[in-house]
């Protein structure tokens, strides 16, 4: 277990200056996965948010190696610094032990990178992929993805008169990823810094692909005042809106089980992309979200029971 | 050594012994044989390239273009929709001047689909910043894959040799092969200005560039595409001079003395050689000119041989769909602008989808092109050869 103390010490990766919002979710998430890792490591990010704000030429935030390709190829682009770091290995060329990293966002992931990832996975390169998930496209200014939840409002599913938001529940991305049998594979997120800096690490050292989804708050897009991102991740754990679990040699572990299960109510109301879910006066869409979170719930604690 | 090989052997062949870092790859007729038998070479261990078989041409590329910021000497192989999904990835690989080679089999474009040769995969991809060569034969082919690497490496570019589907790829050749110790030690080790894999001075590639940066780094990309003829010229002697076979920039059949010549490229030059000497037969005065070097456009060789004949067809395998005719044809409208003597031009749009180009069809050609010398006018600009109705 990681000591505050221990990756204070550690010396900065990712580095401050950069132009992200206040409260910005993923800037924590890459400052802290980079404090986590105890291998040098190279960087690759999908075009996004997180690589928007840190690399306005001719300034960069990261103190690693980093190349970011296009949008939707993080993972293959990953792919191939990885097997050419094998290749100069063998040949001598290269001599140190290094990690790869692969940053994508919800829309970078779940979506336009998603063939990209699952190849990158099923040619087993010993590659971490995060995903930063804030939910929707926040880079283009808050569209939908696959990512999005059931009932909030982005500029592509806007809570209308008629219709309230996001009709669709979210892609459960961890399975899809957990399906193609990966090394390691997680979700876990900034208000348990802990838990997710041993998921880092422990996908690092794991012999092949891994992947961890961090659920990532956006200020803006999720409409919340900026101090409150770690929050607002606490309470989406507490609710079980994002169960922090692991998969490893073929075992679930949850590895954070709140106490006692909050409604999900105690979650949207923090935040103003499901404000108009919380005035209508038919309560059917918070119940069918509720029932999606449960259903999912119920399925993990089987699973991490087997 | 003398053997019988199709275009894609001779490809895989000069990849096998420049015996490259990293090869991504994703299968497509009709360069699927490059690829294929390229990872038999992986799994016999006759190469200790990493291989990559990607999910799509996209991810390829993309891997091709991690591979190379980490210092690799990286290859691949594809055609048609391949290179056009690997469209985006293009511009991205030239821009961060990574010098990948792409073994590219010319196929047509869908719709309609369609599996042989034109030129119109290639040509789509003549803006991104790539090196394009196009060879008229298996030999030809075999040389200039492994000259590539070298002249990407030096120029900073990534590049792109080209074999007509089918024709060159599977065609059957008599092609002679360089000792495989030679290949690697004449291209020498790849020379890597900023490497991604260098743990000690990190740095970042593929930044965001905006209004006050990005103009200067596209004007250096152009200025090396401006600038690397005298490379390409230097590293083609430079191969003769080691293995005694010359390639030219721009190549000249029985130009000395020709009043009118066909311009094209692609195998269509082998198949003009001999309608020339059929045509010389008859002490008709035809030549032929083949692009060989399509980007950069060697502007100078070009024009020093278009305006030696009286009358010249330039023959595109490809259309722009711009009512302008097709790429060769605009490029050399363009450089005859300033030029003090002008022949008269005719452009010839034909063999789309593999439609097959005769002798005797271009023998047609040089007769409408010593029509147009004799009479001094050109009947219509642009037409489309070979093909029903017109």
């Amino acid at each position: 277990m990681a000591s505050l103390k221990e990756l204070a010490k550690q010396g900065e990766k990712f580095l401050g200056g950069h132009r992200a919002c206040a409260g910005c979710g993923a800037t924590i998430i890459a400052r802290q996965v980079l404090l986590a890792a105890q291998y040098p490591v190279v960087v690759g990010a999908a075009t996004g948010c997180l690589e928007v704000i840190s690399t306005i030429y001719p300034y960069s935030a990261w103190n690693v190696p980093y190349i970011h390709n296009a949008f939707e190829n993080v993972a293959a682009t990953m792919s191939g610094v990885e097997v050419a770091y094998n290749a100069l290995k063998k040949k001598g060329k290269i001599t140190k032990e290094l990690r790869f990293i692969a940053f994508g966002g919800d829309g970078g992931t779940y979506d336009i990178g998603l063939q990209s990832l699952s190849g990158m996975i099923e040619r087993r390169h010993r590659v971490l992929y995060v995903c930063y998930n804030n939910e929707a496209y926040m880079n283009t200014g808050i569209q939908r993805s696959s990512a999005t939840p059931y009932g909030a409002h982005t500029t592509t599913s806007p809570a209308g008169t008629k219709i309230p938001g996001k009709l669709q529940p979210r892609k459960n991305l961890t399975e899809i990823i957990i399906a193609h049998e990966p090394a390691y594979a997680a979700q876990a997120t900034i208000g348990y810094w802990n838990d997710l800096v041993t998921k880092v690490r422990k996908a690092l050292d794991a012999n092949g692909p891994s992947f961890i989804n961090i659920f990532s708050p956006c200020r803006l897009g999720w409409a919340y005042p900026p101090e409150k991102t770690a929050a607002i991740t606490r309470l989406a754990v507490e609710t079980c809106v994002w169960p922090l679990y692991e998969y490893e040699n073929g075992k679930y572990r949850i590895t954070v089980k709140p106490k006692e299960k909050k409604p999900i109510v105690e979650f949207l109301k923090m935040q103003g992309r499901f404000s108009h879910l919380l005035k209508l006066k038919d309560d059917t869409p918070i119940k069918e979200f509720q029932a999606e979170v449960d259903r999912i719930w119920e399925k993990l604690l089987k699973r991490s029971a087997e | 050594m003398i053997v019988a090989r199709t275009g894609n052997e001779a490809m895989a062949e000069a990849m096998r012994q420049i015996n490259p870092d990293v090869v991504a790859a994703y299968p497509i007729t009709p360069a699927t044989e490059v690829v294929q038998l390229f990872a038999s070479f992986v799994a016999d261990g006759l190469v200790t390239t990493e291989f990559v078989p990607a999910e799509s041409e996209h991810s390829a590329l993309s891997a091709c273009v991690g591979a190379s910021a980490a210092g690799a000497r990286v290859m691949t192989s594809t055609s048609s929709q391949g290179l056009a999904l690997m469209h985006e990835i293009l511009f991205i690989a030239a821009g961060m001047r990574l010098p990948i080679v792409i073994c590219l089999v010319n196929r047509a474009l869908s719709s309609p689909i369609n599996i042989h040769c034109d030129h119109s995969d290639s040509l789509a991809s003549r803006d991104s910043g790539w090196l394009q060569i196009f060879t008229e034969n298996t030999q030809e082919a075999y040389d200039t894959t492994i000259m590539a690497v070298k002249m990407a490496e030096e120029i900073m570019l990534p590049a792109m040799v080209t074999t007509d589907g089918f024709i060159i790829s599977h065609g059957m050749e008599r092609i002679e092969l360089i000792d495989d110790k030679k290949v690697p030690k004449w291209l020498g080790e790849r020379k890597v200005v900023n490497n991604l894999l260098d743990i000690d001075k990190p740095i970042t590639l593929g930044s965001l560039d905006l209004q006050d940066y990005y103009f200067e780094h596209k004007r250096q990309e152009i200025e090396a595409m401006n600038n690397c003829l005298p490379i390409i010229e230097k590293v083609q002697k430079d191969f003769g001079d080691t293995f005694g076979r010359y390639y030219p920039i721009v190549d000249e059949y029985k130009m000395d003395d020709a009043e009118v010549a066909i311009l094209a490229m692609g195998s269509t030059g082998g198949t003009a050689k001999v309608a020339v000497e059929r045509m010389r037969e008859q002490g008709k005065k035809v030549g032929l000119i083949r692009c060989r070097i399509y980007r950069p456009f060697p502007k100078q060789a070009m024009l020093r041989a278009i305006t030696k004949v009286k009358a010249l067809g330039i023959m595109d395998r490809a259309d722009t769909f711009s009512t302008m005719g097709g790429h060769l044809y605009n490029d050399c409208r363009s450089i005859l602008y300033d030029a003090d003597k002008k022949p008269l031009i005719k452009n010839y749009i034909y063999g789309l989808g593999g439609r097959d180009i005769s002798i005797e069809e271009i023998e047609t050609v040089f007769e409408q092109l010593l029509k147009i010398k004799n009479t001094g006018k050109v009947d219509k600009d642009i037409v489309y050869y070979g093909v029903r109705g017109e």
